[in-house]
């Protein structure tokens, strides 16, 4: 087993002419909370749509696990273990908070074709269900229909969905945004809890939150990457700091 | 809301068994003929309503299915001599057959574009049977015999027609029902909410499009294969274009994504159509124009979709 459970070499991505994601080699370490950070309109979107199969690559190849997927489809990709959230919050917003986790859960039954048999056989998947909203604190909402959930409820749904297809690797695309404190801390935490026993790629603005729970950072401006290392290392580099510069995001996130 | 949603989930079982009563009855109220009518445009709405309101899926070329079916069951016992049962089973497989094709060229493309693709596949469908001599042509498929099902039971006679019509029907409708209501359907619904999610969740979007579309091309296919039997006759009207507006109108104007909406959609189009064609003639396209224009820009959850509301509304206050 490699010591990479993601690898790119020269991914790039053109849109008409304009060059989003450009030349990046990516590698991230089996185990590993990645952080990919960068200023807007950078291309970390872009790169995770890339490695979800949800855009096709101008260029370069993708290698998960040992094996090239660069020309997957992005259903096939996902039931491979690399399983992505969205930028935006992404729930299944007249389901049940339940529903959207059982969405999740269903697959492994094998019985998502099965349209003479009652919905109530899926009820066997209620406990698990449960289980997952418990670990994101949502069990007294079970029965609310998401849409009626405030905004840090529903990204915590998300990660509970996501949760609920036990994925190796998961890609978090701003997991954070839009949150009050009180929810990032628990998001934060949510998060190093189910690293334990995978590999977390995340996009991330909030840089306290990236120095306090990632071990790796990969800085992308203008769709290259600029710069990686740990923490220490990025948050030193003088080209990282230039690229930061009129943001004091960097500064603040130290103390 | 989810008090309400239950609270209609509980009323089900009584009202689909009031109605399933008033189906046993009905043919001694009405004449038989009429509801038999009603009962398979009934059953072509709801299963075009499987595709539009649980699977978001606008195809504007369902009379292909309702009219393919109806000329192989015409065919089959006209021409081979099979019994009406068989008849309407192959009627049924051949529209799921020709949905599969329909479905592979359009489910990839979405909106407007699967509607045209669905379209032009059924105008080539109508072309084939104005042209080919086995179908008729202009003439339609005449003197189409009801025969004997399971070759015992005449079925000349308009009551006995009438159970199997209705027998129909309550198989199709129960068809739909659990389809919705089963593991498929919530995959279904949960790609209709947010499909990049679903994807993201590794389902295969287009294959659980796919078999919708097979299935509400069969149920349709079933209806019209049954039809056929009724009238004793094939015609090119089911195979127009015509007719897969009037499915729209119909599932619309019920109400769209309801259960019984389409039902009552087409019941009421099938009314107007018997009771308005001799009054006024050709203008019956004009009044159903209207009724779409009013249904739209009024009634957008359709009669059903309103009544809901209002029941909804009024538990709440
Ligand atoms: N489908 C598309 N077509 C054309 N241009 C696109 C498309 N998607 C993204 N872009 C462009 O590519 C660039 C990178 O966008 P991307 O969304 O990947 O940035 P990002 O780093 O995620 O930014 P943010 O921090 O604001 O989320 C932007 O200039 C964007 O306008
Ligand atoms: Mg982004």
């Amino acid at each position: 087993m490699s010591e990479f459970i993601l690898e790119t070499t020269g991914l790039t991505k053109e849109f008409k002419g304009f060059v989003a994601v450009s030349n990046v080699d990516l590698k991230v370490r089996r185990g590993d909370i990645h952080a990919l950070i960068g200023p807007n309109g950078a291309g970390k979107t872009t790169v995770f749509n890339l490695l979800t199969k949800f855009l096709p690559p101008t260029s370069g190849r993708i290698m998960f696990d040992g094996q090239d997927i660069t020309h997957e489809a992005p259903a096939a990709t996902a039931r491979r273990g690399l399983v992505r959230s969205f930028q935006i919050s992404a729930t299944f917003p007249h389901l049940t908070v339940m529903e959207n986790v059982r969405i999740g859960l269903q697959r492994k039954l094998g019985t998502a074709f099965h349209f003479w048999r009652s919905k109530k056989s899926l009820d066997m998947l209620n406990g698990e269900a449960m289980a997952l909203l418990d670990a994101v604190d949502l069990t007294q909402f079970a029965d609310t229909v998401t849409a009626e959930m405030p905004y840090g409820r529903k990204r915590a749904l998300e990660i509970a969905t996501t949760l609920a297809l036990d994925p190796p690797m998961m890609l978090l695309d701003e997991p954070t945004q839009g949150m009050g404190n009180e929810d990032i801390g628990r998001v934060v935490e949510l998060i190093r809890k189910v690293s334990a026993q995978r590999t977390i790629l995340m996009v991330e603005h909030n840089l306290s939150v990236v120095a306090h729970l990632c071990n790796r950072i990969t800085v992308l401006t203008r769709g290259s990457v600029l710069a990686e290392g740990s923490y220490a290392e990025v948050s030193k580099n003088p080209k990282v700091l230039e690229a930061y510069v009129g943001s004091d995001d960097m500064n603040d996130a130290h103390h | 809301m989810t008090n309400n949603d239950s609270m209609f989930a509980r009323a089900m079982p009584a009202l689909m068994t009031g109605l399933f009563v008033l189906g046993l009855v009905a043919p001694f109220m009405m004449y038989p003929t009429f509801l038999m009518k009603m009962l398979c445009f009934g059953l072509f709405a709801c299963a075009f309503n499987l595709l539009l309101g649980f699977a978001g899926l606008l195809s504007f070329g369902h009379a292909a299915f309702l009219g393919s079916a109806g000329y192989i069951c015409g065919m089959l016992v006209r021409d081979l001599g099979v019994t009406p049962e068989l008849g309407i089973l192959g009627g049924t497989l051949a529209a799921g057959a020709l949905g599969w094709v329909f479905g592979v060229l359009a489910i990839r493309r979405t909106g407007i574009y699967f509607a045209m693709i669905t379209l032009a596949l059924s105008q080539m469908v109508y072309f084939i049977v104005l042209q080919w001599k086995a179908t008729g042509g202009e003439d339609g498929l005449q003197g189409v015999p009801r025969g004997h099902l399971f070759g015992v039971i005449d079925l000349s006679n308009n009551l006995a027609m009438y159970y199997l019509v209705f027998a129909v029907f309550c198989i199709g409708f129960f068809i739909i029902h659990r389809a919705i209501h089963s593991p498929f359907g919530e995959i279904l619904k949960a790609i209709r909410e947010n499909e990049p999610r679903a994807v993201s969740l590794g389902y295969d979007v287009a294959k659980f499009k796919l078999l919708a579309f097979v299935i509400s091309a069969s149920l349709a296919g079933m209806a019209g294969a049954t039809k056929t039997l009724v009238f004793q006759l094939a015609s090119l009207t089911d195979v127009h274009w015509h007719m897969s507006g009037e499915v729209v109108l119909m599932t619309l104007l019920g109400g769209l994504g309801t259960i019984f909406g389409p039902l009552v959609g087409a019941s009421v189009i099938v009314a107007l159509q018997s009771e308005l064609a001799d009054k006024v003639g050709s203008w019956v396209t004009v009044i159903m124009g209207v009724i779409f224009v009013l249904c739209v820009l009024l009634f957008r959850r359709g009669i059903v979709g309103e009544l809901q509301a209002l029941i909804r509304r009024s538990g709440v206050n």
